[in-house]
């Protein structure tokens, strides 16, 4: 066990956990922030993606340990009140079936976005093909992404 | 099943009361058997919300709740159900607050999720709740205006009586209007005066949805709370036989390892409890990292099973059903099903003499299909939290029917019903697999061992290797053509591990003169149970497939032969008990022809391939249209068109259908699990395919058969065509028919 200090969400929080523990159980239970969903635990579905910095990544294969003072952002810490433009574009195409996997799903997209604001659909594809949506949504991501796009 | 009952006493047992804090509750005694209390929510609600139940609550200030009743896996019931109360009760649809309902089977049914049923059996009872609560706040409001209450109309929660200039909001008169009696006869509106229903609203659960609200089993937790995990064998056909956890003792935040019966002996199971291991095997500590990392540190041994018996009082009735022992495996499973295929078979239904036909035949067309073991793969793994004290139990988590599962939990614990509660949380998916109770029945049982409130988690390798999988199976149609390749004779022979997909009166049984339908299965250890659309997953995906290269056979239009056979249907129906409305079932098929521009020559781009299917009450059909990139066929746009009667909430219905297609192509493409020596080969995404993104189709239009009949299910119904759309497109694209699933094995 070990205590470290992150930058959750534009907070400082500590945590005394072993170093290998994932950030996704970090997040879930012990910061209490469960938006971040465990889905695989192995990088293939992207339910637990978050933010390290920019870079939208899988908290379920981030150990805290190699976290250090990089900012960290969770779906909860995306925006004051779900009003960020992909949330946004998530509500207007009413994109979620059960649910599950969109905060992962927005995450990848948040995160294409900054990098990418102009993303063909291909782009789009490339990105997105790491989040699996078992419901079959895909249609109505990609929707949102472009709508998402084209407003920011 | 109870469903019926809906329709049949729903009146009887209307009730309204008034509530502590003043207002209006109006709700359905439905299932009277069941007789359960408790709360859930997922909406931060004030203090004195929290005990009361039903569907509509009222308040003095006019804030209008309405509960939905049943469980939310994703098809929208959170948002269309309270739209068809909201409707009759005549109120302001944005303005209404809507939270998931308590498990309560005697005030809010039967609330279940499955079989395509939640629209369709709450269609009248909730549009019912709406238009009573409505009535009685009319007479109350006539009452204390002393005017005729045929003479106050309502728009968006608020009375009015233009004659006197007088009104008043529905809160005003809700607490008087909860002392009048129920109107012994409610007039529902009609179809063309809806104004919430049939128009498009948003998922109410959208933002908490995006936002990362705690809305899933998974994200359940309270003081206290402790995880657990199972730890069960390898293999199908293994059991416990010891196991040394001195090690996993010793990591950090472990409290306790031991293993337990989940039945004991000669327990008779209820339809849906299920079980594939009897030995739990547990590890609890404090937070689910570590015990995960502690399992690893398991020593197990695990030893093989012996054939056993086990009693199962389903909806049918009593079955003994033997569990084999062995280790089995998929190469010898094929085999053995190519083995029995030859065998005779249990006769499912026979018109005419197919033997003589098929020995006076001109020419005869046979294909055999396959499809492998499917995982539902929810989302969300199995879960569950439960707290089991000697005096009562509160259950927490995803499940498709709280009602079905109470019954063995009662059993099990020795408590009475009325000590059990069990909160509906929304699901991480279902498809099927949330129907069943091991996990329900585990999380309890684990509670109650180590008094404390705990929350059972599955790994996704526990959730995707612990069976209660979609059968395997297999089919061999024959077809009968005579000298002028007329079709005379149609015989369908399907099997599966452990039970085949026939459903011997669905189309084209009733189309032709000499129908013969059998069916054989062969036992097996691996479990199964129901996957979206359950038997119609294949069937359709395979009688679809066949008839295509039976129309090209017969030098026909597969449109137009599919519609030829029902227009012999409907003129002189063969046989007896053909489930299938024909001209609901041509309606699709036309609308599919013209919306996909079937006949149109600028779709010669695309190899385009068509299925249409009837089951759980609905019709759907589908063209799809693949093209070719670097050699590989792909699907670039589906157009669908569905027969599901009136569209309650049609943008959504439309997701609903979008997802059928993409879910569809990607089983059929890619799903499947297979077994070497009992040992499930597929134990994670890396290892199962899912389809994804840039393999979903660019662009799926869904157009619904506009009419005017009630609501007929949707879940179910575009799915098992898809599947055979895939294969006769791909027969298009690549010039040679795929008979075995996952078909991207022989791309």
């Amino acid at each position: 066990m070990a205590i470290f200090t992150l930058n959750v969400n534009g907070k400082k929080q500590q945590v005394n956990v072993d170093p290998a523990t994932p950030m996704l159980w970090v997040l879930r239970e012990h910061l209490n922030l469960v938006g971040t969903k465990y889905g695989c635990g192995v990088a293939q579905c992207g339910a637990c993606t978050i933010h390290l910095g920019d870079s939208a990544i899988r908290s379920c294969q981030l150990p805290v340990s190699a976290v250090g003072d990089k900012a960290v952002t969770t779906i909860e810490g995306l925006s004051e009140n779900g009003d960020h433009p992909v949330q946004k574009a998530w509500i207007e195409h009413d994109v979620a079936q059960c649910g599950y996997c969109q905060t992962g799903q927005i995450m990848t997209a948040v995160a294409l976005l900054k990098a990418n604001p102009n993303a063909t659909d291909t782009q789009i594809e490339a990105a997105m093909s790491g989040n699996i949506c078992r419901c079959g949504t895909y249609v109505r991501i990609k929707e949102a992404v472009r709508a998402a796009a084209s407003h920011q | 099943m109870e469903k019926n009952k809906t329709a049949q006493n729903r009146r009887s047992f209307l009730k309204s009361s008034v509530l502590a804090g003043g207002g209006l509750l109006i709700s359905f005694k439905l299932l009277s058997e069941f007789t359960f209390k408790g709360s859930s929510g997922t909406l931060d609600l004030p203090e004195q919300w929290n005990e009361l139940t039903g569907y509509i609550k009222i308040t003095a200030d006019n804030i209008i709740k309405i509960y939905n009743p049943n469980p939310e896996f994703g098809q929208n019931v959170m948002t269309s159900l309270p739209m068809m109360v909201a409707e009759e009760l005549g109120v302001d649809w944005q303005k209404v607050v809507v939270e998931m309902g308590p498990h309560d089977n005697v005030k809010l049914g039967p609330q279940f999720t499955g079989g395509s049923n939640s629209v369709r059996m709450y269609w009248k009872p909730l549009r019912e709740a709406g238009a009573a609560a409505r009535q009685m706040l009319i007479d109350s409001a006539a009452q204390g205006w002393g005017v005729p209450a045929n003479e106050i109309s309502t728009k968006a929660g608020v009375l009015y009586h233009e004659k006197s200039g007088k009104s008043g909001t529905y809160g005003s008169f809700a607490s008087a209007a909860a002392a009048l009696p129920i109107p012994k006869v409610v007039k529902l509106k009609d179809a063309k005066d809806f104004n919430v229903v049939r128009h498009s609203q948003k998922n109410v659960a959208g933002k908490n949805i995006v936002t990362g609200k705690p809305l899933f089993g998974m994200d359940y937790t309270q003081e206290g709370m402790l995880i657990a995990m199972i730890e069960h064998p390898r293999a199908f056909g293994m059991k416990l036989k010891s196991f040394d956890a001195t090690e996993t003792l010793k990591m950090p935040g472990i409290t306790d390892v031991f293993s337990m019966k989940m039945y004991e002996e000669g327990y008779e199971q209820a339809g849906f409890d299920t079980r594939t291991f009897n030995d739990l095997l547990v590890v609890v500590g404090k937070t689910t990292w570590e015990v995960m990392n502690a399992r690893k540190k398991l020593k197990v041994i695990w030893e093989p099973i012996s054939e056993t018996k086990e009693t199962v009082a389903g909806f049918r009735g009593k079955n003994v059903v033997t569990i084999p022992a062995g280790l089995e495996s998929t190469s010898t499973q094929l085999a053995q099903m190519a083995e029995y295929a030859k065998k005779p078979a249990q006769q499912l239904r026979k018109d005419g003499d197919s033997e003589t036909a098929f020995k006076n035949a001109a020419q005869i067309i046979e294909r055999t299909y396959t499809a492998p073991f499917l995982a539902h793969n929810c989302m969300e793994p199995m879960n569950f939290f439960a707290h089991v004290t000697d005096e009562k139990a509160l259950l927490v988590g995803p499940h498709q029917a709280p009602g079905w599962i109470e019954p063995t939990i009662s059993k099990i614990l020795n408590l009475p019903a009325d000590k059990i509660e069990i909160r509906i949380a929304r699901m991480g998916g279902g498809f099927g697999l949330r129907a069943y109770g091991h996990f329900v029945t585990e999380a309890a049982l684990i509670s109650k061992k180590i008094k404390a409130p705990v929350k059972l988690v599955y790994s996704r390798e526990d959730d995707m290797t612990y069976g209660i999988y979609r059968p395997m199976y297999t089919v061999t149609y024959r077809a009968a053509l005579d000298t002028n390749k007329n079709l005379i004779a149609f015989h369908i022979k399907g099997g599966g591990i452990p039970e085949h997909a026939v459903h011997p009166n669905r189309f084209p049984a009733g189309a032709i003169d000499n129908y013969l339908a059998e069916g054989w299965a062969i036992p097996s250890n691996i479990t199964i149970g129901a996957f979206r659309a359950p038997g119609s997953n294949f069937n359709g995906a395979t009688e679809q497939a066949f008839l295509d290269e039976l129309a090209e056979a017969m030098g026909k239009d597969p449109i137009d032969f599919r519609l030829e056979l029902l227009q012999r249907a409907k003129e002189k129906p063969v046989g007896k008990n053909n489930e299938y409305d024909v001209d609901r079932y041509a309606g699709v098929l036309h609308l599919v022809k013209e919306k996909s521009g079937w006949n149109n020559p600028e779709n010669k781009q695309y190899s385009r391939g068509v299925a249409a299917y009837f089951c759980h009450n609905s019709y759907a059909a589908h063209v799809i249209d693949m093209l070719k990139k670097d050699g590989q066929p792909y699907v670039e746009r589906v157009i669908s068109a569905i027969d599901c009667g009136i569209v309650v909430n049609p943008d959504a219905a439309t997701n609903m259908v979008q997802g059928a297609v993409v879910d569809g192509i990607g089983n059929a493409m890619y799903g499947g699990l297979t077994h070497k020596d009992g040992v499930t080969e597929q134990n994670n995404f890396n290892r199962y395919r899912i389809i994804r993104m840039r393999e979903a189709p660019r662009k799926i239009d869904v157009h619904f058969v506009e009419n005017n009949i009630d609501p007929t299910g949707l879940g179910e119904p575009p799915f098992p065509p898809v599947f055979a759309a895939v294969a006769n497109a791909l027969y298009k694209s690549m010039g040679k028919r795929f008979y075995t699933q996952p078909f991207s094995k022989e791309l």
